[in-house]
């Protein structure tokens, strides 16, 4: 379970897993934070109002409303947990786009083939970048996109470059 | 060793000086903690402990633990991780508790 | 000699934060840090922090360090860097300073101690070997002089800075070999977990050092697992090859200043050892004048410290008289809410309790 292995379980993605209705229309926020800490700036960088602002309780875990979400990615550079993916099952007819947070160097180049890793680590096959945005907004934690095959949109959370 | 790339930190160093470690001539960044020019140097042994002899490295990094001490410039007792490199310092791996009659 | 209106001993996030919020009422603050430069611990923090803007959430703790001092600059602070305060005589409120070889004696009418706190070791066959460092004695090395600790590592401890600089040695080039801690559950923000396990980095709980090995400095370590009672299980050691292990269990608060200057101490785990008795509204020790915050008044994290900061600068300011335009009030319950909101989740309880302990 995640607090002994640091690893979501199926159970803890279920439920921040959006609809699959929301799937087919375009890219949505996968907030993976499963624990109540203080913390929120995803409700402060967000500019739909697509996640509930912590009003009671800065402890509360981030709701996201997945109608008003447009997966535009600002959250995804703003989460000190770097929990925040946004996954587009609609990007082609086989594969999803992703979007990450990768702070590492060398950063991929658009068009680069890296290897696409699951929660763990492991690798379980390939990724395409599409794009890399690095700019002043990103503040160091530049936002991948990449392309995977369409099986994989809930399982590729990292990627590595090739040696 | 020395990081050239990193994803969210720049390295402002200093001018490159020279010193010596138990005579041996090295290089390192004036300013630098005299631990960390070592450690760059592949040095970690900073000092013998006084009763039992066992070599001791940094534990603490920022002052508190005296893990680090060494003589420098005959002077015993450094703390070598919050004390900045010069150029030309002679740094010698400390035995024991080191002894102040040896600063004439 | 001098006598500043407040005195801060320690220019990290608490101590910055106390210095600002007393000039902002009006008192005339002298601060005195021991490195060379300010900002504390936060100056080798490179992640963003948690909390809310008001504790500049989604800022790095290095940013963070730069933010503070530049608020700071803009009121008139007396600096001195390079100082080690040596000691505080209750008799009187004087203490005594080390800067530059000089022996400076200070007669403040207020104190603040923010000194923060120091790693705790671990014990353990041959603990002392070189190779074997505090993990932020790591974080020190790699991100403020930009030299690594060695190649392989193995972090012992899973709590937010077990993970924090696993995290950054790999983003330094360093293979970490894994995470240990005793505990049967991970200890730190699970996102930081999930951070360091997306980058292959595997967590083993319930499992401690049973010795570490090597002729000079480190060469291996020696593992066992730990059954639920805490008690190491014969048979199941294995061994790791590494050539640098961080310890990171915990720290405990450096409170010999506030032993010395005689305030009523209590034992408190949760809060990281011994910790002084304050009011909760001001942070004002037993000894009246003498005020805390941060790490050295309980171990927190420095979203907490910085609140810390800012309550005890505005109440030695407000015992002073300062109290511009009657804000004092407003800006206390201000930070009082901020301290509930850090406290109020299940990552704060540990703190809830020792707070308690310390008052009941």
């Amino acid at each position: 379970m995640l607090e002994k292995t640091g690893v979501a379980t199926q159970k803890d993605l279920e439920k921040v897993m959006p609809s699959k209705e929301r799937l087919k229309k375009g890219p949505v926020a996968v907030i993976e934070c499963f624990q109540r800490i203080p913390c929120n700036p995803c409700y402060t960088s967000c500019k739909v109002g697509a996640i509930k602002e912590l009003v009671e309780d800065i402890n509360d875990i981030p709701e996201l409303d997945e109608d008003k979400c447009i997966g535009c990615g600002l959250c995804v550079s703003k989460c000190p947990g770097l929990a925040i993916f946004i996954v587009d099952e609609t990007y082609s007819k086989d594969e999803a786009k992703i979007m990450l947070p990768y702070e590492f160097l060398p950063l991929p180049e658009e068009g680069q083939i890296v290897d696409a890793l699951n929660r763990e680590g492991k690798v379980v096959g390939k990724a395409r970048v599409l794009q890399v945005k690095n700019g002043k907004y990103e503040d160091k934690t530049p936002v991948i996109s990449i392309a995977v095959p369409k099986r994989l949109s809930m399982e590729v959370r990292n990627i590595r470059l090739g040696d | 060793m020395r990081i050239q790339q990193h994803p969210i930190l720049t390295f402002k160093r200093g001018r490159q000086v020279e010193f010596t470690f138990e005579g041996k001539k090295m290089k390192g960044y004036e300013g630098e903690p005299i631990a960390a020019a070592l450690h760059a140097n592949g040095i970690k042994i900073l000092r013998y402990s006084p009763n039992l002899h066992r070599p001791r490295g940094f534990y603490c990094a920022i002052g508190n633990c005296s893990s680090c001490l060494m003589t420098v410039n005959g002077e015993p007792n450094v703390r070598v991780c919050i004390e900045k490199l010069k150029e030309g310092m002679e740094i010698i791996r400390q035995k024991g508790k080191g002894d102040l009659s040896e600063k004439a | 000699m001098k006598k500043p209106e407040i005195a801060v001993i320690g220019g990290g996030p608490a101590g910055l934060s106390a210095a600002i919020a007393a000039s902002e009422l009006g008192a005339r603050v002298t601060l005195i840090d021991r490195n060379s430069r300010l900002g504390g611990q936060l100056v080798k923090q490179t992640h963003m922090f948690f909390g809310s803007e008001k504790q500049y959430a989604s800022i790095r703790g290095i940013d963070i360090a730069a933010i503070l001092e530049e608020t700071m600059n803009n009121y008139d602070v007396e600096v001195m860097l390079d100082a080690t305060v040596l000691g505080y005589y209750q008799e009187d409120g004087v203490i005594t300073i080390e800067q530059n070889d000089k022996y400076i004696k200070l007669k403040p009418q207020r104190t603040i101690v923010a000194t923060g706190a120091s790693e705790k070791v671990l014990a353990f066959p041959n603990n002392d070997l070189p190779g074997i460092y505090g993990a932020g004695a790591v974080q020190t090395l790699m991100n403020q002089y930009g030299v690594i600790p060695g190649n392989d590592v193995l972090m012992v401890g899973a709590g937010n800075i077990g993970l924090i600089v696993s995290y950054q040695l790999r983003q330094a080039g360093v293979n970490v070999k894994a995470i240990i801690d005793a505990a049967p559950r991970i200890g730190g923000y699970l996102v930081h977990a999930s951070k360091v396990r997306r980058l292959g980095i595997p967590i083993y709980t319930s499992t401690t050092v049973k010795e570490a090995v090597g002729d000079q400095t480190l060469e291996k370590v020696v593992l066992w697992k730990l059954d639920e009672s805490w008690n190491p299980i014969e048979g199941t050691e294995w061994e790791v090859d590494v050539d640098v292990m961080c310890i990171s269990v915990g720290l405990s608060p450096l409170a010999e200043l506030l032993w010395q200057a005689g305030c009523e101490m209590k034992y408190i785990p949760e809060l990281g050892g011994h910790v002084p008795l304050r009011d909760e509204l001001t942070l004002e020790t037993t000894v009246k004048g003498l005020y805390v915050a941060g790490d050295v008044a309980g171990v927190e994290e420095a979203s907490s410290a910085m609140v810390e900061g800012r309550l005890a600068g505005l109440s030695a300011a407000k015992s002073l008289g300062y109290d511009k335009d009657g804000i004092y009030e407003a800006l206390k319950k201000d930070c009082l809410k901020q301290l509930n909101d850090l406290r109020s989740g299940p990552v704060g309880e540990k703190i809830r309790q020792g707070l308690k302990k310390l008052a009941g």
